[in-house]
């Protein structure tokens, strides 16, 4: 791993990456006659002096910043601050590495939350600490590749990005620099998501409005980890050392981790979720890159965007729902019973051997109506 | 020659051989004549003897009283024979040298490259594998511990898989609300990669690693035993395609298991890495000569 060769090799792509990127950038802002096409804000600025404005702190998955679920509030400017961060991370049990790259230090990066209508003002950081160039992809906001193409910035640098949120959902957010370093970058880590609720909260689609007493934030992150002889995960001495080695992994497109919250077990144990009976809990989860299919262990669906778009009637009473790649879902679930439920990824293979499991401790009464055990165990007779 | 020869030959042959055979047995039980494997030499491992004292161990197994599951009972064992353990687990040599003669099956070692780690990714049958390798070249009796010889053996390390939870008949997820928040407990803070032979320490016996991230196998098959409100037992099953595992906390595992991975439907803590250790029989002399004075 310490080959100059390798360093070198490491380096031209990193650079053919940013060259890429850059060529992107270009495009955009060399071409303002077909600006609308490109999606570049054009027109006079929204009004916004007489627009509130609020800023939010940012807490880290699973958890989710303070929300209103539905406001009798008009539209806001809300202010976010997302610093990248590329750090060393471990992502299993075994104390395997990987160096990601991260939106606020963590995978995924945090949920943000606004209502339909509100403007997002985002500040991107890219302290001189990094190495590379990152950008910014919102799959919620209009034009310039989602706000990629206007918020490319180096090291040293910040960028100051506003869109309108006029599609409520749960949306995916990623880095996405141009060419291999897109997916690179978003199998690294740097993905996160938004949810833009509708300014009168959830609704079943029948007039009914839903609401929840907790909700979580599950993003499941695929890692591409080299192996050496030995079958042993490789270690990198920085970020560009293994970029080569992950790129022929990821090319087989089998994963060798898919977790939840950036690590395998990093929602069991202490960093279980925690419900009671009769609670509500929305479980929002994100997948950047590759296909997933939620599924709670002994619970259920009742109310479920699997494509995450509030605008369309939830599904209700589901086992399982599928989440496309590059898509968040939403699934709303109130708990019957108490015990410990498994919130698994249903390719039962992802969930146990590669860590795309969670668990959920849930107290409360237990129903013998919904379920008993007639007969214990005992011999056959 | 004739059959006739062969029949005199043999027939004066079969009962010299067998006395001196027999001369030569008690020689080397007696330690007068060393024995030596034939393809190469093994140096029996580092063991420890444990004393005889009586114990107290929370028996294995799942219990039901009037149809709910409870704590197993304690067993209380008043004058255990002493007992002869390794000091530390197989370690991936040790293991290395049966594959290399060819009884072994690889092992399936997360970590390759330290030669003093413990052997993990092993199976039962692995084990009982090595253990009847070793015994033929050591010419000794190599066996797992039953649950009851490994608690013994490991002393104040032993961790009691009681709950101490009401059996609260209304609500079955108490316990296993209590099993989940025990094992998150006793689950580790550090890494479950395994580390040098050696590395955790050793209990009040001598004996190494028994609360490292290295799970070891029992001869202990599962059992579930049916007990009625005042404690009778109405029915006992054995299900010895599920052995148990000892370490930082008991586990019970398909005897072919060599990696008990995370999550899924089992929503308790799995071992990290599966190994083990064996106990060696005493020869019939050692027997008596501990009984007499207690160690040897």
């Amino acid at each position: 791993m310490n080959d100059p060769d390798n360093i070198n090799v490491s380096r031209r792509a990193l650079l053919a990456g940013a060259a890429l990127a850059g060529v992107v950038g270009t495009v955009l802002a060399s071409a303002p006659a077909t600006a609308e096409d490109a999606g570049v804000v054009t027109g006079p600025p929204p009004d916004l002096a007489n627009l509130p404005r609020r800023k939010v702190t940012l807490v880290d998955p699973p958890f989710v910043h303070e929300h209103e679920q539905a406001t009798d509030r008009g539209p806001e400017v809300v202010e976010f601050r997302l610093v990248i961060e590329e750090k060393e991370m471990v992502i299993d049990e075994y104390g395997t590495t990987v160096h990601a790259m991260t939106f606020n230090g963590t995978v995924p990066g945090p949920l943000m939350v606004v209502h339909e209508g509100d403007y997002v003002e985002l500040t991107l950081v890219n302290p001189d600490t990094n190495l590379m160039q990152h950008n910014i992809d919102f799959h919620a906001s209009t034009g310039a590749l989602g706000g990629g193409g206007l918020t490319l910035i180096n090291p040293g640098e910040q960028v100051k990005l506003r869109w309108k949120a006029t599609r409520p959902g749960v949306y995916v957010y990623h880095c996405a620099p141009g060419g291999p370093m897109i997916p690179w970058h978003v199998v690294s880590g740097m993905n996160g998501a938004i949810m833009v609720m509708p300014r009168k909260g959830l609704s079943d689609g029948n007039g009914k409005p839903l609401k929840y007493d907790r909700i979580y934030y599950v993003g499941e992150q695929d890692f591409y980890i080299p192996r050496d002889e030995m079958g042993n995960f490789k270690v990198y001495e920085s970020i560009g050392d293994g970029y080569d080695d992950m790129l022929r992994v990821m090319k087989t497109l089998t994963p060798t981790h898919v977790v939840f919250n950036g690590a395998v077990g990093a929602l069991t144990g202490e960093g279980a979720m925690q419900a009671k009976v009769g609670e509500t809990v929305l479980f929002v989860h994100s997948q950047a890159n590759r296909d997933t299919r939620p599924h709670i262990i002994g619970g259920h669906g009742d109310y479920v965007w699997a494509t995450g778009k509030f605008h369309n009637r939830p599904e209700v009473d589901l086992e399982t729902w599928f989440i496309p790649g590059g898509a968040a879902g939403a699934a709303m679930y109130t708990f019957l019973q108490p015990g410990i439920y498994a919130y698994v990824n249903h390719n039962l293979i992802e969930a146990v051997e590669l860590g795309a499991t969670a668990h959920i401790m849930v107290e409360g009464e237990w129903d013998d109506d919904l379920m008993t055990q007639v007969e214990a165990p005992a011999p056959i007779v | 020659m004739t059959a006739q020869h062969v029949r005199l030959v043999t027939g004066l042959l079969v009962p010299a051989s067998l006395l001196l055979g027999l001369a030569g047995l008690v020689l080397m039980q007696l330690g007068i004549v060393e024995f030596r494997a034939p393809a190469r030499a093994v140096t029996a491992p580092a063991t420890t003897i444990v004393a005889s004292r009586p114990f107290t161990y929370r028996a294995s197994g799942d219990y039901l009283r009037n149809g709910h599951p409870e704590d197993a009972p304690l067993v209380e064992v008043a004058a255990p024979q002493p007992l002869e353990i390794m000091t530390f687990e197989v370690g991936t040599a040790d293991y290395g040298r049966c594959v290399a003669d060819g009884a072994c099956r690889p092992a399936e070692t997360r970590l390759q490259d330290g030669a003093d780690l413990p052997v993990t990714g092993i199976s039962f049958h692995d084990a009982n594998d090595y253990a009847a390798w070793l015994s033929r070249a050591t010419n000794s009796t190599w066996r797992l511990p039953t649950i009851e010889e490994w608690l013994f053996a490991a002393g104040s390390q032993a961790v009691d898989p009681a709950l101490d939870s009401p059996t609260d008949a209304g609500n079955p997820a108490e316990r296993w609300l209590a099993q989940y928040e025990k094992e998150m407990v006793l689950g580790d803070d550090a890494f479950a990669t395994p580390e040098p032979l050696g590395s955790f320490g050793a209990n009040e016996f001598g004996i190494s690693d028994m609360t490292g991230p290295v799970w070891e196998w029992t001869s202990t098959c599962a059992t579930r035993t049916v007990l009625d409100t005042e404690g009778n037992v109405l029915s006992h099953i054995d299900s010895c395609g599920v052995r148990h595992l000892e370490g930082r906390h008991r586990a019970a595992m398909n005897f072919f298991v060599r990696d008990a991975r995370g999550g899924g439907c089992a929503v308790g803590a799995p071992p990290d890495n599966i190994g083990f250790r064996l106990i060696r029989e005493p020869a019939w002399h050692e027997a008596l000569f501990r009984s007499a004075f207690g160690r040897r």
